[in-house]
């Protein structure tokens, strides 16, 4: 049976999961410097060693209120599409390895943004994880609204 | 070194590598005979060098690489076998070549190497393997040639001895004697010194004793050192490898930074001194850094001329090429995207722009053409600029063919813009030239012109004035450049806005100087002159601050002047402009992000879509900048007016109560009520015609589109839907009567046309009742 490895986070109360070879590193920032005009969901641009990443808020990208960027954020850094690009997340989960048969499409009854970004339901002991498409999680021009 | 032309140094310095790599192919090849890729690349590198020498007159060393490259094709042919013999020939044959270069790179001659033996010996070599093909018996000879044992070969060393120069350092004492910067009899009792066991360097004890300059003494050690050749000063980088670097010294001046930070607060004045010698360091590096990276745009034009002498002379015509701004320097990977486009303009304009001599003399211009390039910083970019002087676009035969072509429709030509004509000659596949010349007129060109510059994020234009030349200009950004930049506070952030653009600061206390309103339009009086301007805060969408205590920086971006009403300006720097991801490119306000001193990001203003956004469409601008020159040398000081068409009338709208000027598809106006609206910018944009207001009833005119002027105050706009932007004028007469119509203010005659002047504030009123009142609320806000 395949497995893959997940790295989890939780947002709203909610754990997420991107398959750990998207991910290039996980870290606490807390400096953010704002991009009038940008779509909502941008939450900010940080300084990554030297490169600009945009943070992208997935509060915003799930349809919930901005989440305030003050003092030491978490965010997961995606390789990304030629570079970069940061998740903004409330708190980092462990690294998990999920046989194929925890595997569920996203329930029915999932709608929303969210249902957008979700490929799949893992469970878990006690708690449920949805697996994020990582491309739509960034895509800051999806209609959020 | 210096005086060499630089071709002959590119030969050298490329040579030098070639050699070095024949070297090791050529060792590599004794391993391993059979290989057939080997003998070809050699053999590639000395045709290579060969065929160089030659073009460049060398005719000792071409005909030295001629024989090492006949022993090649032997060895290829498979006609002779590879022998440590047959390698050691060639390698003495490179070695005579390299003595050659050595001898070029001093004197600029071939000087006196002896290769006739090292030819014979080739020779030899290729006689007796055809005639014997006994390698084996070869072998020991070429051996025992190396080892140096009497043979015939032997007269002139396989490998000639090294140059002089190099190795043999003259002693620092008999230099400083000889440029007088010592007494001999000083040097003489330091040497007795160093005899007797002084263990310090020559230099030292003279200057310990006070016998000679500090200067000198360092000047005598430079001279001491053999000067480094071509090969040796110059190395090739990945410029991967440059951009890693780049970034490291990034994060270093962020380390020190912290560092500098955090010592200043010990007040250790020993820690603070090394933290900021540390610093000083840091920031050297880092420039050094960057300077690899950037490249005078001048190594992209030097093979220009040469470029316009050939092809006026093909064409028989007469062309002067003249530069201006060689030394602006580019990224060089932006300098390598650069090349090709202009050197297609360059060709082009030589074909098409320039006319031949016989033409030009009978247009009364002299018969020889003008070609300039130019190239400057400007507002955050570089542009260059290829202008000639000669015929200019014929823009009815561009819009003819753009018909032909089914590009544009007839019925729209009549309501362009000249230089939106002029600029489908980007389209692909298109061509006016009468006729297709080996050069240019195939139809292919400048539409990869285009492509190629907006690959890189550039932009490229064209203006042209009949019989007078054409201007192709060429805007390449600085993703990697480092630029001088101001950075200022509006709001809670700070945003970066690039010197070059900045022209002067003007601070606003709002006793003696003051932000005024013209009908809603901040304005500030520069020197007697209004000065139009954009409050940051409010072109970004964040909260408008008040109007005293703050600061003006007038700013000048393609051609326009205008004020940005920031907070505060804190300083210059430097900054490193860093590409802002794709997903920012749609906002156009950020020419790209740079981290600032304190580590964070800031973002850097593109001046140019700022003045764009803000204020009035760039032709309207541009005319209104003509226009008012042509005021200036009138003297002539009456308001300026926008000029539209509207059915058979002219109708005139002060120009300061103008915030844009906009087409809008016709498919886009929808209805709300009894009312015309647009979407514009997340509003409903409220539209009057003129036509039905001034009871101009006519013809509605055709084509896709609409031409409006669009007003703003505050969060509210109207627009005004005309039927076309004829000029922008300067209303000096004074020959004006009251109208008795409604919704005019008066006429009046403009450029020799009778013009109705608009009532603004009734039109307005007309598009939206509620326009002022809101408006005025506002303002009691803000006072209150």
């Amino acid at each position: 049976m395949a497995s893959r490895q997940f790295a989890t986070f939780e947002v709203a109360d909610q754990l997420f999961g991107v398959e750990v070879h998207t991910v290039q590193e996980v870290l606490s920032y807390n400096e953010y410097t704002p991009v009038p005009l940008a779509p909502p969901a941008i939450g900010g641009l940080f300084n990554l060693r030297g490169q600009v990443i945009a943070a992208v808020d997935l509060r915003v990208q799930l349809g919930l209120e901005r989440k305030e960027l003050e003092g030491p954020v978490m965010n997961v850094i995606l390789r990304g599409d030629g570079e970069p690009v940061s998740l903004v997340v409330d708190r980092i989960g462990e690294v998990v390895d999920l046989d194929d048969d925890t595997f569920e499409p996203p329930p029915v009854t999932l709608s929303g943004p969210t249902r957008d970004l979700v490929v799949g339901t893992f469970k878990l002991d006690g708690r449920l994880m949805l697996a994020l498409d990582v491309n739509a999680a960034v895509d800051t021009y999806r209609a959020t609204t | 070194m210096e005086d060499l032309g630089e071709i002959v140094g590119e030969f050298l310095m490329e040579s030098h590598e070639n050699l070095d790599q024949i070297d090791r192919d050529l060792v590599q090849l004794e391993q391993d005979p059979s290989s057939r890729d080997l003998i070809s690349r050699i053999f590639r590198a000395i045709h290579t060098i060969k065929g160089t020498s030659g073009f460049l007159a060398f005719s000792r060393l071409e005909k030295l690489a001629h024989a090492g490259e006949s022993l090649l094709s032997k060895l290829r042919d498979g006609v002779m076998p590879v022998t440590p013999t047959t390698i050691t020939t060639l390698l003495a044959t490179i070695d005579g070549v390299r003595s050659i270069l050595a001898a070029i790179e001093e004197t600029q001659a071939e000087g006196d190497v002896d290769i006739d033996t090292i030819i014979a010996q080739v020779n030899a070599q290729m006689n007796s393997g055809e005639a014997a093909a006994a390698p084996a018996a070869e072998a020991p000879a070429g051996e025992t040639a190396e080892a140096g044992t009497p043979q015939s070969l032997d007269e002139t060393p396989a490998r000639p001895a090294p140059e002089p120069v190099e190795n043999q350092r003259k002693p620092i004492g008999e230099i400083l004697v000889e440029t007088g910067a010592a007494q001999a009899s000083d040097v003489g009792s330091a040497l007795a010194q160093q005899i007797e066991g002084d263990e310090r360097k020559l230099g030292t004890i003279l200057l310990d004793e006070g016998k000679a300059q500090p200067a000198a003494v360092s000047e005598a050690l430079q001279a001491q050192t053999p000067k480094r050749s071509i090969a040796d000063s110059a190395i090739r980088v990945d410029v991967d490898l440059l951009d890693t670097l780049m970034n490291m010294v990034g994060e270093l001046v962020l380390a020190r930074n912290q560092l500098v930070r955090g010592v200043m607060e010990t007040g250790d004045a020993t820690l603070v001194r090394s933290a900021q010698r540390l610093g000083m360091i840091t920031s050297e590096l880092q420039e050094g850094i960057m300077k690899t990276r950037m490249q005078p745009i001048e190594h992209i034009w030097s093979k220009l001329p040469r470029v316009v002498r050939d092809l006026s002379q093909s064409l028989g015509k007469q062309v002067q090429l003249v530069m201006e701004g060689k030394e602006t320097e580019l990224d060089r990977s932006l300098l390598e995207a650069v090349k090709d486009p202009l050197t297609h303009l360059v060709r082009n304009a030589v074909d098409h722009g320039i006319e031949d001599p016989e033409t030009r003399t009978a247009a009364g211009k002299i018969a020889e053409g003008k070609l300039t390039l130019r190239a400057y910083h400007e507002g955050g970019h570089v542009a260059v600029e290829v202008a000639d002087d000669g015929a200019g676009l014929n823009v009815e035969r561009i819009a003819q063919k753009a018909v032909e072509n089914g590009l544009l429709r007839a019925d729209q030509i009549a309501s362009m813009d000249k230089r939106d004509i002029m600029a489908m000659v980007f389209q692909p596949g298109f061509s006016t030239a009468a006729k297709v010349t080996n050069v240019s007129g195939r139809g292919v060109g400048m539409d990869v012109v285009k492509t190629n510059i907006e690959n890189i994020g550039g932009a490229v234009s064209v203006d042209s004035t009949p019989g007078q030349g054409t201007v192709w200009r060429l805007t390449i950004p600085l993703t990697l450049a480092i630029i001088q930049a101001l950075t200022v506070d509006c709001g809670e952030q700070r945003y970066v806005v690039p010197q070059v653009a900045v022209l002067e600061l003007v601070f606003i206390d709002g006793q003696s100087t003051k932000i005024e309103y013209a009908s809603g339009a901040p304005v500030y009086r520069l020197r007697g002159k209004l000065l139009p301007l954009v409050r940051l805060d409010r072109a970004l969408g964040l909260e408008v601050g008040g109007d005293q205590g703050v600061y003006i920086m007038v700013l000048q971006a393609d051609g326009r002047r205008f004020g940005l009403v920031v907070d505060r300006v804190l300083n210059t720097e430097e900054v490193v402009v860093k590409a802002l991801n794709s997903r920012f490119k749609d906002i156009g306000l950020y020419a790209g992000a740079t981290i600032l001193g304190d580590g964070k990001v800031g973002l850097i203003l593109d001046v140019s879509s700022l003045a764009r956004r803000s204020h009035l469409a760039p032709d309207a601008e541009r005319q209104n900048l003509e226009a008012s020159a042509r005021a200036a040398k009138g003297g002539g000081t009456g308001e300026r007016l926008l000029v539209t068409a509207v059915g058979e009338r002219r109708v005139a709208i002060p120009l300061d109560t103008v915030t844009r000027l906009e087409e809008f598809p016709r498919e886009r106006i929808e209805h709300a009520g009894s009312r015309e609206v647009v979407q514009y910018r997340g509003q409903i944009l409220p539209l009057v015609r003129l036509s039905h207001l001034l009871g101009a009833y006519g013809e509605e005119p055709e084509g896709d589109t609409v031409s409006v002027v669009v007003y703003s105050e505050g969060a509210r706009s109207v627009a005004l839907v005309v039927d076309r932007i004829v000029d922008i004028a300067e209303n000096s007469t004074t020959a004006r009567r009251d109208a008795e119509e409604d919704g005019l203010v008066g006429t009046a005659v403009i450029q020799q046309r009778v013009t109705e002047l608009l009532d603004v504030r009734r039109a307005i009123l007309a598009a939206d009742p509620n326009f002022y009142t809101d408006l005025e609320n506002d303002e009691l806000l803000v006072e209150a």
